[in-house]
């Protein structure tokens, strides 16, 4: 059978179990290739409908056209988009230069912990597409994230369901049993559970499936007349470009299916530490 | 590994071509992570330079290269030596392309051994020529039989620390093969390896001339893709029915996976256990081109033309094909949990998408699934333990068996918040309701409804039809319970009856009331609190009449309304959903009553205004 339709039903289902088993259920968006296929497929699983809020962590160095284009899809598509940020290290001035991985842990997993838990303000689209914020917060027991297993390692050792406790760690080394589609959908009061619909995905599957289905993705990713494009899409300080003349999903495809460069080759915050993003990750990093 | 998984993948996809995932199991330290390391390199799936980077690495830190040092991926692998959980890598043959889910062989990982080969569709078992069958060898292969994995090649490995010697390698054969058949798996073949100096890997080894089988690559590339499911008949399991009622969208679709045959536009189907049935309208998808039909494996959203109430667990069949029925059933069960599990202990079974209680009804035999001893005596499966047992659930479900329809075969169990054990389903037991099921199977699927539906009445009302049954023996205050209930629930805008079974045996069985035919009287008695229960009320009951044994048949012919069962006094059931004391205190209990009502997610919100 077509590999690309078997990854679709996967991830449909996947979706379709997270809806039915998460009151408070949520699906991060970060704009970006994975989380926008994620986003499309939660399209096809609830039939052009999306039925639950999307969030995105706006560490404010993220590259202008993609808060654009978030609120652009959100105003298109009716979504229920709901932002969130840490305030307090943004005006106490955290950026890179007072280190890579200290300026992540601040801006994504603090601001994404803290969001997701309701105790730091979630900034939420109205009707006029203006942002404000929400009523009485409430901590998503379901996340929904666009993790894939080929990403880098610690990714690997992901289950589809991946229990967090309340402190959103991820302890790897015990972790449920997970078989036969049925998945970890009974949690004690305080943690919650990751949802990772596309972990059997690889980069080349997402670039296949954005060609097939003919949806939009930004422009970033493409060769805009420059002769460069972005490959994986962060902060603007810590993602690098590559030099690359594909215009389209086609194109792309062709040239990774060349190129013995990794996909995370460009975000600086991974060179930092060997380890870098499992340690992360082990915090509640996406 | 990110540069070894992405990289090894781009280069795969040239062309569209088949993919299978393999799983490669067996005892600690038999060699696992050396033999993947091995498949990578000698299938030529690394990406340049990776095998001499990290020789180099080894080089520079004063250490003997080794093949498994290609996968380490975590820190805490690395720390301990061990594989964890059940990573991914890839390689490729000329026949197609891998994922290899490498799953872990140390027995505190059983369940991350498990997660990994679940996912599998065929499996490569490690047997140490130096240590020959061991402990886990043993229980990883009962697992892989559990688990329905037909497809298994033994690699009995190390063959050079016993000088490559066709008499170790026979022996471990024969000892190794009786012991699978006893679980009922049937390997392909036996392959003698070394993983560290390449033997029989990619190339026939020159140290085993004895040896005429294929190599280890070879034999991978003998594994079959399962034989499509779309010729089978047709399940799906109910996973959710949506109705999303947002800018002008009033379908409401069934959705769910087609574990097998083909859903096409005009079907009649037969959703089990409830045995409704309907007429296939549409087959709805999102950004595709318009279908009248789809079939297994895939996702699926269909539409039906009367809109009757079905629910997440039940199975869509087609009529003539339906899967089984019963609150019993026998299984072989594997047990992961820390705590064991227990007769008497009330459990969540899922099975499909279905949830429902389960105890154990009859423990028949416990196996430690290491060396298949059995012993008839044990009163509760122990961690890692297989069980041979028959499983009691709280209300019908509907399944098949295991060696007939896989998907619908199977099921887990989940203690506290996880999953603990998983099983299959070997033979069906009756319980004592076929009768009555038979009977409402077949007025339920000529029942003429309305256009009010169950849905319609639960969002006016506010609560879910259900029959709240006090049971409890004489003198407990139970008739004095109901009344108080009834009244409760009426007052607070509830639709409630109560239903004296007296009321029934003197208008209704007036024709029978002398002979008294018991089984006619529950029978009349069911059939009236079904069309109460058809019109949505919370009925409320005291069984004075009818013996506990008739409970079973009152919740068949009701269902799928609940039978909520609430014992007053000593001895309840172990299927009592709420225990009182007696005579105390009536109001406490109504109180409590309607408490669990809403536990139940039966009482969700206040009624409508009108």
């Amino acid at each position: 059978m077509d590999h690309l339709q078997q990854l679709e039903d996967q991830s449909v289902y996947i979706l379709r179990e997270a809806y039915k088993h998460f009151k408070s259920l949520c699906m991060l968006w970060s704009i970006g290739k994975d989380s926008t296929v994620l986003l499309w497929l939660a399209r096809k699983a609830f039939f052009g409908h999306v039925p639950f809020p999307l969030v995105h962590i706006d560490t404010s160095y993220k590259i202008p056209e993609m808060i654009a284009y978030r609120d652009r899809l959100a105003r298109e598509w009716s979504l229920r988009m709901v932002v969130g940020q840490n305030r307090e290290a943004l005006a106490d001035g955290m950026n890179h230069t007072r280190g890579r991985l200290a300026c992540c842990k601040a801006l994504k997993t603090d601001a994404l912990r803290h969001t997701l838990d309701g105790t730091w303000p979630r900034m939420v689209m109205n009707a006029r597409g203006q942002y404000e914020p929400e009523d009485n917060p409430e901590p998503y027991t379901g996340v929904i994230v666009g993790a894939r297993a080929d990403e880098e390692g610690s990714r690997s050792k992901e289950r589809y369901f991946s229990p967090r406790d309340h402190n959103s760690d991820w302890d790897v080394a015990d972790q449920p049993p997970e078989l036969w589609s049925q998945f970890k959908t009974d949690f004690a009061p305080g943690t919650h559970v990751r949802i990772h619909p596309l972990l059997d995905w690889t980069e080349i599957n997402i670039w296949e499936y954005i060609e097939r289905e003919n949806m939009p993705i930004i422009d970033l990713y493409f060769d805009r007349g420059e002769g460069i494009r972005y490959r994986s899409l962060g902060c603007g300080p810590c993602t690098g470009n590559i030099r690359s003349t594909a215009r389209t999903p086609t194109e792309i495809i062709t040239e990774l299916r060349v190129t013995t460069i990794a996909e995370r080759a460009g975000r600086a915050q991974d060179q930092e530490d060997p380890h870098a993003m499992e340690k992360l990750r082990r915090e509640g990093y996406m | 590994m990110t540069s070894v998984a992405a990289d090894t993948q781009n280069r795969l996809q040239l062309a569209p071509r088949e993919q299978m995932n393999i799983v490669i199991v067996g005892h600690v330290d038999h060699g696992k992570s050396t033999l993947v390391g091995r498949l990578l390199a000698d299938s030529g799936s690394l990406p340049d330079g990776k095998l001499e980077a990290v020789q180099a690495l080894c080089k520079r830190q004063g250490k003997l290269f080794e093949y498994a040092f290609l996968l380490d991926a975590l820190e805490a692998e690395r720390d301990q030596g061990i594989t964890i959980d059940s990573a991914r890598c890839f390689f490729k043959t000329d026949e197609r392309d891998y994922i290899i889910i490498d799953a872990p062989g140390h027995i505190e990982f059983l369940k991350n051994m498990i997660s990994g080969a679940a996912r599998a569709e065929a499996a490569i078992l490690l047997i140490d020529a130096n240590e020959g069958v061991r402990e886990n060898s043993r229980r990883h292969g009962y697992v892989l039989s559990m688990l329905g994995i037909r497809q298994v090649t033994v690699a009995v490995n190390k063959m050079d620390l016993v000088d490559y010697d066709q008499a170790v390698f026979d022996r471990i054969e024969e000892e190794y093969r009786a012991f699978l058949a006893g679980c009922g798996l049937v390997p392909q073949r036996f392959v003698p390896i070394s993983a560290r100096q390449g033997d029989n890997i990619a190339e026939p080894s020159a140290h085993m001339r004895w040896y005429k089988g294929p190599t280890i690559l070879e034999s991978v590339d003998l594994f079959k893709k399962a034989p499509p499911r779309e010729d089978k008949a047709l399940r799906v399991p109910v996973q959710d029915v949506y109705k999303f009622n947002t800018r002008g969208d009033d379908r409401r679709i069934v959705a769910g996976r087609i574990e097998s045959g083909r859903i096409k536009v005009g079907d009649r189907v037969v959703f089990s256990p409830s045995g409704k049935g309907s007429t296939v309208a549409s087959v709805e998808v999102f950004n595709a081109p318009a279908t009248e039909s789809m079939q297994a494996p895939h996702c699926v959203g269909f539409t039906l033309t009367e809109q009757i109430f079905v629910e997440r667990g039940e199975i869509a069949s087609h009529v003539d094909s339906a899967p089984r029925v019963s609150t019993r059933f026998r299984a072989n069960l594997f047990w992961l949990g820390r705590k064991p599990m227990q007769k008497g202990k009330s459990y969540k079974l899922k099975l499909t998408t279905k949830e429902v209680g389960v105890h154990i009804h009859e423990l028949l035999n416990v196996i430690d699934a290491s060396e298949l001893d059995s012993s008839l005596d044990k009163d509760e499966v122990g961690r890692h333990d297989v069980a041979d047992v028959i499983l009691e659930t709280r209300r019908p479900v509907a399944f098949d068996l295991t060696h007939e329809f896989e998907a619908t075969g199977r099921f887990v169990i989940v203690d506290d918040y996880d999953v603990a054990g998983g099983g299959i389903i070997r033979e069906v037991v009756s319980d004592s309701f076929e009768g009555a099921r038979a009977d409402a199977r077949r007025r339920d699927f000529e029942w003429v409804g309305g256009d009010v539906s169950r849905d319609d009445r639960a969002a006016r009302f506010g609560h879910r039809a259900a029959l709240v049954l006090l049971t409890g023996g004489a003198g407990v205050g139970k008739a004095l319970i109901a009344r108080k209930l009834e009244r409760a629930l009426f007052d607070a805008g509830r639709v409630a009856y109560l239903l004296d079974g007296r009321n029934v045996l003197l208008g209704l069985d007036q024709d029978i009331a002398t002979t008294m035919d018991s089984g006619e009287l529950v029978r009349r008695y069911a059939e009236v609190a079904h069309l109460f229960l058809d019109a949505g009320h919370l009925v409320v009951s005291t069984t004075n009449t009818f013996a506990l044994a008739d409970h079973g048949t009152i919740s068949t012919l009701v269902a799928p309304a609940p039978v909520v069962l609430v014992h007053i006094g000593d001895d309840p059931p172990h299927n009592a959903d709420l225990v009182l004391p007696a005579q105390t205190d009536p109001e406490g209990c109504v109180t409590a009553i309607r408490a669990m009502l809403r536990e139940q997610n039966l009482v969700v919100r206040p009624p409508e205004p009108r």
